[in-house]
């Protein structure tokens, strides 16, 4: 790529790759590049965007890209330690060479990956991936139950990526899945220049601003700014719950245990005592459980969730700019004398690119909203269902503690 | 004596002293003061006055009834005799009958102070839900020493429940402080007893177990129902910011909402799981001071016998003297026997004067034996029989307690339940 002569004008066709030329009709209807000649009308792409309000029918109904990550190995070089997972894919697809695939990929390919999901598709929503480093609590990179929550984040990125009308047909993504080696891959593509070059657009147009969103866009934005401060909120109190439930645990242990020692001194009282014991013992388990679960279930939910929320201020971000760009050019035209031709195509391009990113955005954001309530409602259902088992078990075991003493009782006294 | 503590058990109904409130009238056998009347101790109120050094305090005042329980048979409705005591003067009471009764395990005060508190629990004397406690522990207290056979007939007791005037005056006149320095010696004292009875050097162990037992019980307990507290407490917080959220949501609004609300009444439901707990907490309290009044028992025990001892070997020593003088045969060493052998023997009047006064000595030590023998006996016979009456009522009362900590955990589990499936319902809403 750094071969390549780089135009003076770096704002032209660097990203004129098009690695989704071979693609189907949608993506590359859909394939919004910085910059790039535009096939389609504005009109027809909504067009095709109304045929997808039936989205999540069709992906019911023709889920054809099957992933699993899994199998993760250590790597040890001289330079540094890495996990590589691997990846099985398994399609109908007819643009597939094969039906099934399998390839080694490391963090690194992932992030690779989702950046030029973002970087073709600037204003839809790239679910996450799990954070870089390690989180607060975590003893270290390798320590089993990191890895664990890693593969399951990155098999869940990978799967939401396979369910999405547009991603999933990304090349990138093809290439992800089925080249052995994806090195050569990853140097093609916009190098540092271009990247740089959007970097200062985008900085030069936030500091413009936009001057009017479009009103769906400004409700969108403050949701996005609350949805993030709530979702933040609540995975706090979440991490506040385990670690409160912990200490409880450690206390209810020792608790346990001077009952029993009570118990080698009594003789009567020495079956209640060890009673009472023995089902506070069992609570423990229980309360195991139960933390074990918030970690498993509700955790990662949220936590992907706080992620999103960066994600959607980001595609505000990036719409927004486009926005700009295209205000900026208008104002441009609307005071200059001289080459109005050429200015005005280039207005004409870019109006019809924020079109259609506005337009991206729109279905991506109805889509989103849905995958939201859908996975949030089940994270919380999960844990209110755990939440009443975990009382069902206490409530079993302190009744028939209850029982057994109450009969032991009414047999003493016949 | 022995066969009274089998009978005096009676089949006082369960879980019925749990319920302080309510006045108890209990078959008991042996003739006891609760068989004549029925006691309660009805109300507490706040007081102002100027205490020993003239200075104005508050406390709180305890009213007792009375009333004659053949009263409440016959059908008669008679007002009841009320008398209003503070917690000092039943510690005044309490320290009387342990003087005048050291064979038996004295029933238990409620506690002074708050201790074993969990720091969201008040620790304040004056907090209506300590006052509440402690007026059923008092009731207790009344009702556990007016159903004991040998404490029930004390006439400084039946002067406590009925006649407010002049009590305290009363009390000090039987003198019954003075057995205090015998007391405070069997207590701070590390004495050598040759032949105690096994059976109360082992109940004494016994005691020691039951109150480092009951008091590591209190502790982990207090610590567990802090942290209890703390993990409910937090899902308020669940409770504010799904409601907060749920402004920002449509589709989702109503299920975060009530799910909200859940959440906040999760939250609130601990303080009464708890102050339901604090009245178990009381159970074991009562019986870790019934361990420290059982180790006294014990302990006076030894001490009595150890004064039996003294006594025996001080009258053997004078008999001894009285011998080598009678005979002149000096077995053992003493210094008569050596100025004797200086300065020769001395003149026979001398000698009969002297060996007349040892024969009084000799007397006056033999009464002493005998006495203490009689008390060490005494002692060692109604002590037995009431730890042994104490020993089943402590089985019965404290397997009471752990079903009625059960009880209170089933109550947790089935509000958690309530709470969560709603909860859920909510969610599933979203």
């Amino acid at each position: 790529m750094s071969g390549h002569a780089v135009p003076a004008d770096i704002s032209g066709h660097m990203l004129d790759l098009d690695e989704d030329d071979d693609l189907d009709v949608f993506s590359k209807n859909t394939c919004l590049t910085d910059e790039g000649p535009v096939p389609n009308s504005p009109s027809s792409m909504v067009n095709q965007y109304r045929l997808e309000d039936d989205e999540e029918q069709q992906d019911a109904n023709a889920k054809d890209l099957f992933i699993s990550v899994d199998d993760p190995e250590s790597h040890i070089t001289a330079i540094e330690t890495y996990i590589m997972y691997r990846v099985v894919t398994k399609t109908t697809r007819s643009d597939f060479d094969s039906s099934e695939f399998e390839v080694r990929r490391r963090y690194q390919d992932f992030l690779w990956l989702r950046s030029k999901l973002e970087e073709s598709h600037p204003t839809l929503i790239v679910h996450p991936l799990p954070e870089k480093f390690v989180m607060k609590g975590m003893v270290e990179r390798f320590n089993d139950d990191f890895i664990e929550t890693r593969r399951k984040a990155l098999q869940r990125f990978l799967s939401r990526i396979s369910e999405h009308p547009v991603l999933s047909h990304s090349q990138h993504f093809k290439v992800f899945l089925t080249a052995q080696d994806l090195a050569p891959h990853k140097k093609q593509g916009s190098g540092f220049l271009s990247r740089m070059g959007e970097t200062m657009r985008a900085v030069a147009n936030s500091v413009r601003g936009v001057k009017d969103r479009p009103e769906e866009f400004e409700v969108l934005q403050d949701y996005v700014e609350n949805f993030s401060s709530k979702i933040s909120s609540v995975d706090k109190v979440t991490q506040r719950i385990i670690k409160e439930q912990r200490e409880y645990l450690d206390e209810l242990r020792q608790y346990s245990s001077t009952y029993a020692q009570w118990a080698g001194s009594e003789e009567n009282l020495s079956e209640p005592l060890k009673g009472v014991a023995s089902c506070a013992e069992r609570c423990c388990k229980e309360t195991e459980e139960r933390i074990q679960h918030l970690s498993e279930v509700l955790v990662p939910a949220l936590h992907e969730y706080v992620l999103c929320a960066e994600t959607l201020k980001a595609v505000m971000r990036r719409r927004d700019n486009i926005q700009a760009e295209f205000e900026a050019k208008s104002d441009a035209l609307a005071s200059r004398r001289s080459d109005l031709d050429a200015l005005q195509d280039e207005v004409d391009e870019l109006a019809d690119r924020m079109d259609k990113s506005n337009s991206a955005l729109h279905v991506d954001w109805s889509r989103w909203r849905n995958a939201m309530r859908t996975d949030l409602k089940a994270a919380f259902t999960s844990t209110a269902e755990k939440n009443v088992e975990y009382y069902e078990k206490c409530l079993a075991v302190w009744e028939s503690f209850l029982v057994s003493q109450r009969g032991e009782s009414i047999s003493q006294r016949d | 004596m022995m066969a009274e503590n089998g009978k005096d058990e009676a089949a006082a109904s369960d879980g019925e002293s749990a319920d302080g409130s309510a006045s108890l009238t209990v078959e008991r056998r042996d003739s006891n003061l609760l068989r004549r009347m029925e006691i309660c101790v009805a109300e507490a109120e706040k007081r102002s006055g100027k205490n020993a050094i003239s200075m104005q305090e508050t406390f709180t005042v305890y009213l007792i009834e009375t009333r004659p329980a053949d009263a409440a048979a016959e059908g008669r409705v008679q007002p009841p005799e009320s008398v209003w005591r503070r917690y000092s003067e039943f510690e005044l009471l309490r320290a009387y009958l342990i003087l005048t009764y050291p064979f038996y395990v004295v029933p238990p005060l409620p506690e002074k102070r708050a201790e074993f508190v969990w720091h969201k629990l008040s620790a304040d004397n004056m907090d209506p839900d300590f006052v509440e406690r402690r007026r059923i522990g008092l009731e207790n207290f009344l009702l556990h020493v007016a159903s004991h056979p040998g404490l029930s007939n004390d006439k400084i007791l039946s002067h406590f429940l009925t006649e407010e005037n002049c009590w305290k005056e009363a009390v000090y006149e039987t003198g019954f402080q003075d057995k205090a320095d015998s007391r405070m010696r069997a207590f701070g004292a590390t004495f050598r007893v040759r032949s105690p009875q096994k059976c109360f050097i082992d109940m004494k162990q016994y005691s020691e177990e039951l109150q480092c037992h009951t008091s590591q019980l209190l502790r982990a307990r207090a610590r567990v129902a802090d942290r209890v507290y703390a993990v409910y407490k937090v899902h308020g917080n669940y409770g504010r910011v799904f409601s907060e959220w749920s402004g920002v949501e449509k589709v989702m609004g109503d299920g975060l909402q009530s799910a909200g609300h859940h959440m906040d009444s999760y939250a609130a439901s601990i303080e009464e799981i708890l102050e339901e707990e604090e009245h178990y907490a009381d159970q074991l309290k009562e019986y870790l001071c019934y361990a420290e009044a059982l180790r006294a028992v014990c302990r006076k025990h030894e001490l009595t016998q150890f004064e039996l001892e003294t006594a025996s070997q001080d009258l053997i020593s004078k008999k001894q003297q009285r011998d080598e003088l009678a005979t002149g045969m000096v077995r053992t060493f003493s210094f008569k026997g050596v100025t004797n052998k200086l300065f020769g023997q001395e003149a026979p009047e001398q000698r009969e004067a002297r060996l007349s006064m040892l024969d009084e000595l000799i007397a006056d030590a033999e009464d002493s034996v005998r006495a203490k023998a009689a008390e060490c006996e005494e002692h060692v016979q109604k002590a037995w029989a009431d730890i042994l009456r104490f020993k089943e009522e402590k089985d019965k009362d404290l397997r009471e307690a752990l079903l009625n900590y059960a009880a209170i955990q089933i109550n947790m589990c089935k509000k958690g339940i309530q709470v969560w499936s709603n909860t859920r319902e909510s969610f599933q809403k979203m």
